[in-house]
Parts: structure tokens; C-alpha cells; sequence
């Protein structure tokens, strides 16, 4: 027996060892905050959000913890969003990736009394219905719509849809706007290209050669945009192709100083990290809020005003 | 083997003391030579390791513990398919798509095809059992490793589920299953909660949380919890005392030696796909009316979460032990590390990290464990 409780008490320590670094240390009296996102491990655009809540904790003096369902499963983020309940935090900011799935575990949220702020993906009004304070995002059919007005007026007859996370409604609402923009109806145009960066370029390269007639292209976002400027590039197909895409990366800055892509989407993530913190702190500290929801996006990125935002892509855009 | 039952037939006359199989054994050394021993002790080094870093963190009042045990209980319902598969020597990796193929096929006829809820998920179950009998068959037949084939077949399911489900609806979520489950009578019995008035009482006497309207924070008990408890009883009972429950054991220990004995050994392996076919799509179907959706992407990598419960409750990836009781707490360990995690605040950036270091440790206990007390080496 000797030998066996010595191995548990090893493991132990070991636990222990490994687990120390990872705790946090002792809390501040500052509000403790959560925000539950929906995003995988593997997406690198939520950097930005990461950051804008490290910066908002640290500038306000609160701690905000982020989260996210590993796989990308909304029924994996809808218990997330139940376990940061039971851990009665002073807030929880939360997407709502699908409404249906995220409808109770929020409304629970609220009923218990825990202010929330929704942001991101979903609408104001679903917003509104769940009870939250309030809604901070970009509305996403309207930006396809305007994104796809633009191609429209470029001349864009036919396009293809690069759809990175296919599983959200919000991507297909992006894919369906701009498909009304350009006037097309959708059907097999969008792509359900995953997430490997090799697999998105070759399925893009293979869509191309497939429909040779396609003259436009939007990407939703650096996932999917980034292979397939390499996709071009290798089509020899830069700059020929009117080429938009939403969100903002290095990649995307380069594409658009080089012409290879005409516009990008920014709905200004960072906006959607730092003011939900701020709203929530406010309204814990004070009781004071804003009386409407926050409309992060849509901007548009172009040639014209590439400069300012580039130095920052990435990290702050 | 583990235990020869009686149906088994050991004959009751050959109770020669010299035999040292049949000799008696006091009950507590009989109890320390099971295999869920270990995920038990490794269980509870795990509750009390988060009762000790997050004591106050809300992980252990109602509304924590139902959400920690729900995790669990959706993972145990497919380790216990996965565990008595493993037993019986194969291998399901389509547990997963099992999972998201399931769902659609209960909420797209409910939703797009006006079929009555209830018809959708014996639909769903009839579907479900027959894919996971071909996927046996395949393998006996053509005698392919069980990895292989249904490995195959995580990536068919998870591609018939986003096609089919873009074919049919034009979308990835299919929404409004809850509408349609209205007032059916099945339905209950696959999601929601059960015993909601015992805990309105307990709220009443203030043992569980209360929202400010006065209502419990738990309306009641998750019917995946239920389903977890029976299925493990079943499960373990069939295991450990039926000549079937032999026949599994038999069929992964030595399958030739248990051919020229006469256990059907084809008939079991592929019975047995069916059962966690069937166990997939229960989770599956209690997740679509959980949140009222079927997504082509639910139940991403859950195979190998069945897998890993399954392991860390003693059963060998070689075949022919195992327990039906360690692979459920395997699950509940899976679970506590899962949402402890968050509970005691740390970065979910080492999330991954954290969870593959504390299955290790979970096996090796596990096995050092199993090494003292049946002396195997």
C-alpha cells in the first residue's frame, strides 16, 4: 500500500505544480466579468477582442476571464455560458452565435440576476429578448448587403462566398446579404471551406477552375481570406478578380495596399472586447447606462485609409 | 476475464478448495480487485482536488453541480456504449458524427417534413442502430480493423450530416424543434428536466439556490443524468451478469479460443456497434431537444472523449477487461476536469493542456491502483 500512496501523493504535487502557474493570483476587489465566446481555439481573430478585455481589465481595475467552447460546438459554449452562471460573476458578455441554442442558458443568466451584455453575432432585437443590457455588433446581413452593392456596382456578375465557419447562421447571413447585394440568388457559390489554411486555398483553387466564369469573391474573415489571396496569387488571378472579405488580418492589410483585394468589412472587434467591460463596470459601480445598443461596424477599409489602420491590424483592428 | 457468472454454468460440483478459481475471498479483497477501482479513487482525487482550489466559486452548489454532471452524464451515456465495445476488443471512432447525424435526422423531418416529433426519434434510433450494425458488419466481414472502418465512417456521417443538411434546409442549424415537440409524448423523455417539484421544495426550505422570483435555480434533474444512471445499471448488470456479459469478454479476450468454445463472437461485435450506435443517438437526440437544434457540427471529437472515459475506467485497449461502472466514472472525471476548469478561473488558453495532463495523471493512478491490488504486472 506504502508504494501506492506515495504515487498519490506524487500526483498531487504534480497536479499542483502544474496548476500553480496557471492560477491566477488572488483577486483584486475589482468586478469579476466573463465573456463566453464562440469562436474555436484555431480562430485568430478573436485576438483582438483578447486584448481589448485584457486592456479594459487592467485600465478599470475588474478582471475579465475569456472562454470558448474548444471546438467551436455551440452546445459546448451553451454550457459555458450555465457554468459562468453558477459562478456568479458580476457580468457575462456573450455572443449569440444561435439564438436557439443560447436562448435559455442567457435568459437563465439574467433571471438570475447577473447583468448581460451581448455581443458580436446575433441581432438587437434577439438581444432585447433575452433580457441583456444591451447588444454591441456589427448587424450581419446588412453588411453582406452593403458589401454586396459595392461588387455590384464593380461589375460583379457571379461570385464565390469563401464560408469559413459554416455552422454559424451569422456566416451564411453574410454569404445571403451580399448574394442579395449583387443580385444573384445563392446557391452553390458558398464555399464550406474549414478552417486548415491548405485545404481553404486548394478548395478555393478548385472552385475557380470548376466555374472559370466567376468574377468576384468574399471572404468572411482572415481564415478564409489569407489562402485564398494565395490562391490567387497562384491562379494569377490578383487583382483581375473583384475580391472583398470581412474582418481585417496582416494578410488582408498587404492584399488591399497591393490592390489584390478591393475592401475589407471592419466591424472594430475591438470595440465589442473593451465596451461591454466598461457598460458592465459602470453599471455595477454607478447603476448608469446607455439607453441603445452599440453598433460596432460595418467600416469600410480601402486604399484610401489603409495607413492608420495596417500599424494596428491584428492586435488593435 | 473478470467474474465467471453463474450462468456461465460453472459447475457446481467441481468446488474442489484446490482449485484456486473458485476459492473464497474475503468481500473487501474481492471489492479491491474490480476495475473501476481506480477511475473511483481517481474521481475522487479529482472532486476533492477542485473542492480544495475552488471552494467558493459556485462549482458545488446546485446550479454547479447540475452542470458539471450534465457534461458527465452526456459523456457517460457514450462511454458506455464505447466501454463495452472496447471489451468486446473493437473500436467506434464515429461516435461523433454518430452524434451530429443523429440530430439532423430527428430534427429535419420534424421541422422541414411536419413527421410528428415523437415518429422523428424512433426514426433517429432506427436509423442510428442500422448504421451502426453495417459499420459492424463491415468489419466482420471483411475483417478490417474496427479503427479503420469506423474511421471511415466519422468522415462519411460528418460529410452525409453538413450535405444533407445544406441539400435539405439550405442551412447548418436546423431551429424550431422545440415548437414542434410541444405536448408530444416522447419527447419528455429525451429532454428537459424530471422531479422539478422535489426541488421547488428544496428551494422552498432554502437547501438550493433561488432565483429573486423565488423559483429554484435547478428546475430539476436533466433526464441525460437519468438516462446515464439506468443505462449504467443495464449496462453493468448485462456486463457482469449474463451469459452475454461473458460472451463480451470472451469475444475481446481471445476471440478464436472464444469461437472454438462457441460464443457467436460475429453476432456480439456487431450487436455491440449497434448499442453505441444507439448510445451516439440518444446523446444526440437529447442534446436536439435540449436546445430545440440539430448543427452539423455537434459532437466534434467526442469519440475520443468516449475513448479516453472508457480507458481511464480500466478498460484495456487490447480487449477483454474493462467495466461498464469505470467508464462512468471516467465520464464524471472527464466532466469535474472539464468545467472545474473554469470554475477555478484558470485561462482556458491551457485549457487543452491542463485537461490531457490531469487524464494521465487520472490513468496512471488508475493503473497503480489496479497494480496493487491484482497483481498484475
Amino acid at each position: 500500500m506504502r508504494g501506492f500512496l506515495t504515487f498519490g501523493a506524487v500526483a498531487g504535487l504534480a497536479i499542483g505544480l502544474i496548476a500553480g502557474p496557471l492560477a491566477k493570483p488572488a483577486r483584486a476587489d475589482g468586478e469579476h466579468f466573463v465573456l463566453i465566446s464562440h469562436a474555436p481555439d484555431s480562430d485568430s481573430w478573436w485576438n483582438t477582442i483578447k486584448n481589448a478585455i485584457k486592456e479594459a481589465g487592467r485600465d478599470l481595475k475588474v478582471t475579465v476571464d475569456y472562454r470558448n467552447p474548444p471546438n467551436g460546438d455551440l452546445a459546448d459554449m451553451a454550457r459555458l455560458v450555465e457554468q459562468a452562471t453558477a459562478a456568479n460573476p458580476n457580468g457575462i458578455i456573450v455572443t449569440i452565435a444561435d439564438f436557439g441554442v443560447l436562448k435559455g442558458p442567457i435568459a437563465a443568466a439574467v433571471k438570475k440576476g447577473i447583468p448581460v451584455v451581448t455581443i458580436n453575432s446575433g441581432t438587437a432585437q434577439q438581444s432585447a429578448e433575452l433580457g441583456a443590457l444591451m447588444h454591441v455588433g456589427q448587424p450581419e446581413y446588412d453588411a453582406g448587403l452593403a458589401a454586396g452593392k459595392r461588387a455590384k456596382e464593380a461589375g460583379v456578375k457571379s461570385f464565390l462566398c469563401v464560408n469559413h465557419f459554416i455552422t454559424n447562421p451569422a456566416s451564411v447571413d453574410r454569404c445571403r446579404g451580399f448574394a442579395d447585394g449583387v443580385g444573384v440568388p445563392l446557391g452553390n457559390q458558398m464555399l464550406d471551406s474549414g478552417i486548415d489554411p491548405t485545404e481553404v486555398e486548394n478548395k478555393v483553387t478548385a472552385y475557380l477552375r470548376a466555374n472559370p466564369n466567376t468574377n468576384g469573391v468574399l471572404a468572411l474573415g482572415p481564415n478564409s481570406a489569407a489562402p485564398t489571396i494565395r490562391a490567387l496569387e497562384k491562379l494569377k488571378l490578383n487583382g483581375k478578380l473583384f475580391f472583398g472579405t470581412f474582418d481585417l488580418s496582416p494578410e488582408i492589410a498587404a492584399g488591399i495596399k497591393s490592390g489584390t483585394i478591393a475592401f475589407a468589412i471592419d466591424q472594430q472587434p475591438y470595440l465589442q472586447g473593451y465596451l461591454p467591460v466598461v457598460v458592465l463596470t459602470l453599471y455595477h459601480r454607478y447603476g448608469v447606462l446607455p439607453g441603445n445598443n452599440i453598433n460596432s461596424g460595418p467600416g469600410f477599409i480601402t486604399k484610401e485609409n489603409i495607413a492608420t489602420v495596417e500599424k494596428l491590424a491584428g492586435e488593435y483592428r | 476475464m473478470m467474474q465467471v457468472s453463474k450462468a456461465a454454468g460453472a459447475s457446481a460440483g467441481a468446488k474442489s478448495s484446490a482449485d484456486e478459481r473458485v476459492r473464497k475471498m474475503h468481500w473487501a479483497q474481492r471489492a479491491f480487485m474490480r476495475p473501476e477501482l481506480g477511475a473511483a479513487a481517481g474521481a475522487l482525487l479529482v472532486l476533492g482536488f477542485f473542492m480544495a482550489v475552488a471552494p467558493n466559486s459556485g462549482m458545488f452548489n446546485a446550479d454547479g453541480i447540475f452542470n458539471w454532471l450534465t457534461v458527465s452524464a452526456q459523456l457517460g451515456v457514450i462511454a458506455i456504449g464505447a466501454s463495452l465495445l472496447m471489451i468486446a476488443g473493437e473500436f467506434d471512432l464515429s461516435i461523433g458524427s454518430m452524434i451530429g447525424f443523429s440530430g439532423m435526422m430527428v430534427a429535419i423531418p420534424a421541422v422541414y417534413w411536419g413527421v410528428p416529433v415523437w415518429l422523428s426519434i424512433l426514426f433517429a434510433f432506427a436509423g442510428g442502430i442500422a448504421l451502426g450494425l453495417l459499420n459492424g458488419l463491415i468489419v466482420v466481414r471483411t475483417r478490417l480493423p474496427s479503427f479503420i472502418v469506423s474511421l471511415a465512417f466519422l468522415f462519411i456521417l460528418r460529410g452525409l450530416t453538413l450535405a444533407l443538411s445544406i441539400l435539405l434546409t439550405n442551412r447548418t442549424i436546423v431551429s424550431g424543434v422545440a415548437d414542434r415537440a410541444k405536448g408530444d409524448w416522447l419527447a419528455p423523455f429525451f429532454g428537459g428536466t424530471v422531479g422539478e417539484p422535489v426541488f421547488v421544495l428544496l428551494a422552498n426550505w432554502h437547501l438550493i439556490g433561488q432565483f429573486p422570483d423565488g423559483s429554484p435555480v435547478v428546475p430539476g434533474v436533466p433526464v441525460i443524468v437519468v438516462w446515464w444512471l439506468v443505462l449504467a445499471f443495464v449496462g453493468s448488470f448485462v456486463l457482469t451478469r449474463t451469459q452475454f456479459g461473458n460472451f463480451i469478454f470472451a469475444s475481446g479476450g481471445d476471440a478464436n479460443a472464444a469461437r472454438n468454445l462457441g460464443v457467436p463472437v460475429a453476432r456480439v461485435k456487431v450487436l455491440l456497434f449497434g448499442v453505441t450506435a444507439a448510445c451516439a443517438t440518444l446523446y444526440g437526440v437529447s442534446q436536439v431537444m435540449d436546445f430545440g437544434s440539430a448543427a452539423a457540427d455537434r459532437g466534434l471529437q467526442k469519440e475520443f472523449e468516449a475513448i479516453i472515459a472508457a480507458v481511464i475506467g480500466g478498460s484495456l485497449l487490447t480487449g477483454g477487461y474493462g467495466s461498464v461502472v469505470g467508464a462512468c466514472f471516467g465520464a464524471l472525471i472527464f466532466g469535474v476536469v472539464q468545467q472545474g476548469i473554469y470554475f477555478a478561473n484558470w485561462s482556458s488558453d491551457w485549457f487543452r493542456v491542463f485537461l490531457g495532463v490531469m487524464l494521465l495523471m487520472a490513468v496512471l493512478f488508475n493503473k497503480a491502483v489496479r497494480r496493487r491490488v491484482t497483481g498484475e504486472r
